[in-house]
């Protein structure tokens, strides 16, 4: 047994090393068409080694550290423990719920400007996550494209108000309309497809959304993107220095307040939470709903469902519509955002960092999901010099995550009664 | 006559590309085939033999060898020797611990291990692409001298022969050798394969190994044949690479040859009659309505759902 062990972590080590070393311990340089390789340095080579000795002894003693893991307390505690009664969590639940929304309201005025533009990002992508929630977590239907129906949002707004001057206000509910309907029209042939084509399919349409936009240039500027997208207005006031529209006012003169940039910058982080907070509670009346529970269903246990009589392409459907329609709201709030959208923004990574984030939260729960929106968001802004590491970081998480805990860090809990076995 | 040779051009084009994403497909077919699910990775492990085979190359060039088909067959031994390891090493810590699960979970894990290694790479040697030398030029013209000239490289004659004997290779590894029907008991019934006392992990573990060793090869081919290699590299590559496997009936090996080669030649010429820019989206749109109208793909056997 120990000689077999032995065997094993040594091939282990030496398959580590094969894979690490080639890979990390050369630089491959290109000056001008030729290309050079020089040896990376001493440490780089000495963490190889030791990655190598890590695995070997890792596998070596496997069975001791993974029984002293086991033996361990278990980090998360009250995943065994019993839920609360339903009424008094629910209680809870909305009590700190409020409380966040009102300190997320005034947190604003009395922070830098740059913080604010952040977390309406976060907001943005706490948009998406939720949205792509309802389609991954609850439905289980694994959507890989959909960043095209944010883009469908994001370039609707940009579009209309190039050609046809729409504002912020008019795009915000024809950009989630024509998400959701993008989302209908794809989703009806292809939500017959089991999960992993599915994913496929969608991943394809996400690509060929990118493409069409990238290269349909006359419509949409191909990948210089379009520039010049309106601002929100409050009620006709505009946020600029001066007004740019005819009828309109300016904020600062109505209120007789001096100019200053971080009223556009405030007043587009309230309209984000606003939305988030809007997306949150439509979505969360829609988990209660019937419609909510057919998705469960439907995810738990495909054939039960139906045959208990639920019409698996319009649950599946409206899941997907919903969705997109959400992703479409969030696209609109990015182009007035950034003022300037290009395809580079639609990009696969996209996709894939708002299914981390949908994943990392546990699919299905909220509060998890927005937590992880936030994590995701801020972190790589705070450890600056790991924001190159942020990719990687993420891949393994989702590896890991799904190693170690499927349901992700803070799964959706129902209210639900098991049999015991009697002792 | 013209239009013939720029028919005949894009012909010779298409199945060249072609055949590159038939070596990719069998590693997604092969995986399919015995524990159904979608290896998102495969792409990134094509990528990782492309720049092992770059590296061989540069390192040789480095040390004055200069005879081509030592280079050649170094660099396709290195590059084959680190993908399969990153193969088989990716099946152990990121698919063997969920297999079994929900189909959605392992494919996350697979989506999770592709932008790892992806970034991994990126990490490693820069976002750039890297000049790939061309070690094989000159070719063959045909046509008159004035008109289109038809040509057919010798990178391109490379390409088919070196496809060819993997090909052959695997399929006499599959029909003849041990391994190789163990390898198709496990396809059929994994359950029953084990019970019969076939080690159906080590079976497993090498349809990876085998796959990614392939994938190496593609690497290699297309890193020469297009002149650069970039972390993104392996992205699309594998994408198109699924869809010719889908395309030919995922799971079976002759399909991911045949569909390789139909989807190398449907590119070719949408880039050579309508436009190069649109030739993903062919692609991907062929795939849709491959899923949509017949998922069970030209050779593919149709799946039956049991309860």
């Amino acid at each position: 047994m120990a000689a077999n062990n032995f065997r094993h972590a040594l091939f282990c080590a030496i398959i580590t090393l094969i894979i690490s070393y080639p890979i990390i311990g050369f630089n491959l340089e290109a000056q001008g068409i030729d290309v050079t390789l020089t040896g990376a340095d001493a440490s780089t080579i000495v963490m190889v080694l030791l990655a190598a000795v890590i695995v070997f002894l890792f596998q070596m003693f496997r069975e001791q550290i993974m029984g002293g893991l086991k033996s361990l307390p278990h980090p998360l505690p009250q995943s065994s423990k019993e839920p609360m009664a339903e009424n008094r969590r629910a209680k809870i639940e909305s009590w700190v719920l409020t409380g966040i929304v009102v300190l997320a309201l005034f947190w604003p005025f009395f922070v830098s400007r740059g913080a604010v533009d952040l977390a309406t990002l976060v907001l943005i992508y706490i948009m998406l996550a939720l949205g792509l929630n309802v389609v991954v977590g609850l439905a289980g239907l694994l959507d890989l494209g959909y960043v095209a129906f944010y883009a469908v949002g994001a370039y609707t707004f940009a579009l209309l108000s190039q050609y046809v001057g729409i504002s912020f206000w008019l795009a915000l509910p024809i950009g989630a309309l024509l998400a959701a309907l993008f989302g209908l029209v794809l989703g009806f042939p292809v939500l017959r497809l089991r999960g992993d084509y599915l994913a496929i399919v969608t991943l394809g349409f996400g690509e060929i959304i990118r493409i069409l936009l990238n290269n349909w240039t006359t419509l949409t500027g191909g990948p210089n993107g379009i520039g010049g997208i309106p601002d929100p207005t409050l009620f006709g006031m505009e946020f600029g220095r001066r007004v740019k529209e005819e009828g309109n006012t300016s904020f600062h003169e109505t209120f007789g307040i001096a100019y200053s940039g971080e009223h556009k910058v405030i007043f587009l982080y309230l309209i984000a939470l606003v939305l988030a907070v809007f997306t949150a509670l439509v979505i969360r009346r829609f988990m209660r709903m019937p419609v909510g529970r057919a998705w469960e269903a439907l995810r738990e246990d495909e054939i039960a469902a139906r045959s208990l009589g639920l019409s698996r392409t319009a649950v599946k459907l409206s899941a997907f519509t919903i969705g997109a329609f959400f992703a479409g709201f969030a696209g609109t709030v990015f182009a007035s955002k950034q003022g300037f959208i290009s395809p580079e923004s639609f990009v696969f990574l996209e996709s894939a960092i708002i299914l981390a984030i949908v994943v990392l939260g546990g699919m299905g729960s909220q509060i998890g999901v927005v937590l992880a929106a936030i994590a995701v968001t801020i972190l790589p802004e705070l450890a600056r010099e790991f924001s190159e590491y942020r990719m990687l970081i993420f891949g393994a998480a989702m590896v890991l995550m799904m190693v170690w805990r499927p349901q992700g860090l803070m799964p959706m809990r129902r209210i639900h009664i098991e049999l015991k076995r009697q002792e | 006559m013209q239009d013939l040779l720029y028919f005949f051009q894009q012909l010779i084009n298409g199945l060249t590309i072609g055949s590159t994403y038939a070596l990719i497909a069998i590693g997604y077919t092969m995986v399919y085939g015995i524990i159904g699910m979608i290896n998102f990775a495969h792409g990134e492990i094509y990528m990782i033999g492309a720049y092992t085979a770059l590296i061989a190359i540069t390192g040789l060039a480095a040390l004055g060898i200069a005879w081509l088909p030592l280079i050649l067959i170094v660099a396709l031994i290195c590059a084959m020797i680190v993908s399969s390891s990153m193969g088989w090493a990716v099946e152990r810590v990121a698919y063997r611990p969920v297999r079994g699960r929900h189909r959605l979970i392992p494919l996350i894990s697979a989506i999770g291990m592709s932008i790892f290694l992806q970034n991994y790479v990126h990490l490693a040697q820069g976002s750039r692409n890297i000049g790939f030398p061309a070690l094989i030029d000159g070719g063959f013209n045909f046509g008159s001298g004035d008109g289109f000239q038809m040509s057919l490289s010798y990178m391109q004659i490379t390409i088919f022969i070196t496809t060819l004997i993997c090909m052959t290779a695997l399929s006499l590894f599959i029909s003849r050798s041990r391994t190789g029907r163990a390898c198709r008991a496990v396809s059929q019934d994994l359950g029953m394969a084990n019970l019969l006392g076939i080690d159906t992990n080590r079976i497993i573990s090498a349809t990876f190994v085998i796959g990614a060793a392939l994938a190496a090869v593609a690497g290699l081919l297309l890193g020469m044949y297009y002149g650069s290699v970039d972390p993104l590299f392996g992205f699309i590559a594998g994408l198109k690479a699924f869809t010719a496997a889908v395309l030919g009936g995922i799971g079976s090996i002759p399909g991911a040859m045949l569909g390789g080669l139909i989807l190398g030649v449907a590119e070719s010429m949408t880039s050579g009659y309508l436009s190069g820019e649109y030739k993903d989206v062919i692609s991907f749109s062929l795939l849709i309505l491959i899923l949509l109208f017949k998922p069970t793909g030209l050779l593919g056997k149709p799946e039956v759902e049991k309860i």
